[in-house]
């Protein structure tokens, strides 16, 4: 746990200098008539960010009741396991909807969580693998009339959209 | 008198037939949501909200309102039946609901749990709407500094009466409003804060995609992580009759539900606390009434009583903040304002002067929600125990794309899922150690009003800080929420000094 604690702790305090940075490229004093620059409002709140961490991380330094490489109550093996498969597939997924659409990459996030991380049978995982993008289609792309993102299956579509819309 | 016809209007406005059709869908809808392990009203509200956008902004509200309702009630279903809480604002309602299921009194159990979560809603509503006209005229008189005073106590309490990590809530406040303020600069519209330069934080950060991200995407992987184990769902046989000799057996129990729904309707209306701590504090509370302790813990009517009215005034309570000063009083509040900033509507007092017939039609759909959700829920418990048995690994990659698409929806761009999947990973190992969540998604949604109304103030005073301090109301609240901030610090002085006096020589 300890290690987590400082490993997120130094990340964060990271991103706090990356935001205290990006804010600097406005002003962060006070502009004469107009009152605080455009870059002060993060800039200070950035600075406060990195105040928290680094008091995290030396409260965290200073509690010698844990090995400093102890990860073990933080996650253990099966847990990473399951994070890893659920949290990779997702971003597969996103990252397939770029270019093949939402219609082909959300079938087969479905097929792989169901079947391989569920274990469930090939019926019940086909016919919600199947009835999913009907529902996205017809509530998103019909009823709300919100266009998801379909990559290069974008022409097979066209029919349906003349049918429909 | 004025607030009678003007219910009364809103009563029109609520059971006109869509809105009467959206509040029973969102009460079904939010009982099977609340029912669901892991799966609270912020959840539902927050991955459903982009799915409103089909009905005219008026009756999303009231659809999102009864999910709220809903989920609060169906949160008891799970930590009866399965032990395991619905939501964390049912927490308190395995202490004695569980042991009471074991003991083959689930039934019992659920019936309790629906009449407490009824009389905690109708009480108040009451509350709520003799409270809230008046509390809107006093917000009328505020002007920029009142309303940084304002957001200002919103995050102390947090802090103050938050109870997590210090550094770790105040870093889950900044970073919140680190993020609300990416896009274009409100005053000089320059581009700010544009992380790796990618023109999808252009227009800034949505609050949505972190409130999917958290409350999506990171609430199903830390539910995947604390149910991997078999789950055992317990039995219940309901009967007509048996429901009615429960209903009739309640009646020792009434001084119990109207405390926690006194106690919980106005700890709900604190930005921080919320239904959890308020059904905590009911329950602690019943315990201490009670002739009876020890039995508490061992299935007690009385300990399923008192948090579950808790916790249904508590999600009551929140809304009253939201609406009438437009600082939200829970997660679930927080992301319902967003939605209606969204929508044109502004909240604040200004709603209760300029869309008086939206506040009252919500008004009336929660009295219309309370009513049907205590019905659906006590004839449908079979449907939920149902529910109950469909196993996570079906349940969670549909919301993992509702996640995905609700993401989408709101800007059409990319960008915003990759940042909510972000947001969704990230907030999940860093719940793993305990940094509040809620915090950060406050943070998001006051930001741009927390940033506008401080800049607006320091140019009315030409940049001295003394504005906020020396106006009877700002003066006033900041001197609470700057009481709640060093509250951590007083108390651990307090028992440092306690310590040291204790171990004096006498």
């Amino acid at each position: 746990m300890r290690r987590a604690e400082l490993i997120m702790a130094t990340l964060m305090a990271a991103f706090s200098l990356y935001t205290m940075w990006k804010s600097a490229e406005l002003e962060i004093g006070w502009i004469p008539s107009e009152g605080p620059g455009g870059g002060a409002f993060p800039f200070w709140l950035a600075v406060g960010m990195f105040i928290c961490c680094m008091l995290i991380f030396i409260r965290q330094f200073r509690q010698a009741d844990e090995p400093i490489n102890s990860l073990k109550n933080y996650m253990d093996r099966q847990t990473f396991v399951l994070f890893a498969l659920v949290a990779g597939s997702l971003t597969i997924t996103i990252g397939l909807i770029d270019f093949v659409g939402v219609y082909v990459a959300i079938p087969l996030f479905m097929i792989f969580y169901l079947r391989v991380i569920g274990d469930h049978r090939w019926l019940l995982t086909g016919t919600i693998a199947t009835a999913t993008p009907l529902l996205l289609f017809f509530f998103f792309e019909i009823a709300l009339k919100i266009t998801l993102p379909k990559g290069v299956t974008e022409p097979m579509f066209y029919p349906l959209y003349s049918m429909f819309l | 008198m004025e607030i009678a016809t003007l219910l009364l209007d809103g009563f029109f406005l609520a059971f006109e037939p869509l809105n009467l059709l959206l509040i029973i869908g969102g009460v079904v809808l939010g009982l099977f949501i609340g029912a669901m392990p892991g799966l609270g009203s912020v959840n539902g509200v927050a991955i459903l909200l982009p799915m409103t956008y089909l009905v005219p902004p008026t009756s999303a509200v009231i659809f999102l309102g009864a999910i709220y309702y809903g989920a609060m009630y169906g949160g008891a279903i799970s930590s009866i039946m399965l032990g395991i809480p619905g939501a964390s604002t049912a927490v308190a309602t395995t202490f004695d609901g569980r042991p009471m299921a074991l003991k083959g009194e689930a039934d019992k159990a659920l019936v309790a749990a629906a009449t407490a979560s009824f009389v905690g809603g109708s009480i108040s509503v009451v509350l709520f709407t003799l409270f809230a006209p008046p509390l809107a005229d006093v917000a009328l008189a505020f002007s920029a500094p009142e309303e940084f005073a304002l957001m200002l106590l919103a995050f102390a309490t947090f802090v103050g009466l938050g109870g997590d990590d210090i550094p770790k809530t105040f870093f889950s406040i900044f970073i919140g409003l680190v993020f609300s303020a990416v896009g274009l600069d409100i005053i000089s519209g320059e581009p700010r804060l544009i992380f790796m330069d990618l023109p999808g934080f252009f227009h800034g950060i949505n609050f949505l995609v972190l409130a999917i991200g958290i409350y999506g995407i990171g609430e199903m992987l830390w539910t995947i992580e604390t149910t991997k184990g078999k789950v055992k769902i317990s039995q219940a046989h309901i009967t007509v009759q048996r429901i009615l000799d429960t209903l009739i057996s309640l009646k020792n129990g009434i001084k119990v539900m109207i405390m926690g729904s006194f106690l919980g309707y106005f700890v709900g209306i604190l930005p921080a606390a919320g239904a959890t701590p308020g059904a905590l504090m009911a329950y602690g509370v019943a315990k201490g009434m009670s002739k009876d302790p020890e039995s508490f813990g061992k299935g007690n009517t009385n300990g399923v009583l008192a948090p579950e009215a808790a916790n249904n005034a508590a999600s009551t309570g929140s809304m009253l903040p939201m609406l009438t000063l437009g600082i939200p009083g829970s997660p679930t509040t927080a992301i319902l304002l967003g939605g209606m900033v969204i929508w044109g509507l502004d909240p604040g007092p200004m709603l209760f002067v300029e869309h008086k017939e939206f506040v009252w039609g919500l008004i009336a759909s929660l009295y219309a929600a309370n009513f049907f959700a205590v019905i659906i829920n006590l004839a449908f418990i079979p449907a939920f125990l149902w529910v109950l048995r469909m196993p996570f690994t079906i349940l969670a990659p549909i919301i993992f794309v509702l996640c995905i698409i609700g993401g989408y929806a709101p800007t059409q761009d990319m960008h915003d899922v990759w940042l909510m999947l972000v947001f969704g990973i990230v907030g999940y190992l860093m719940r793993k150690l305990d940094y509040p969540m809620a915090p950060a998604v406050l943070a998001i949604v006051l930001g741009p009003l927390a940033e506008t109304s401080m800049r607006q103030s320091l140019l009315m005073s030409s940049g001295s800080f003394e504005i906020f301090f020396f106006r009877p109301i700002s003066g006033s609240i900041m001197a609470i929420a700057i009481t709640l901030l060093f509250m951590p610090l007083i108390n651990s002085f307090n028992k440092t000094m306690r310590r040291e006096i204790s171990s004096w020589p006498l």
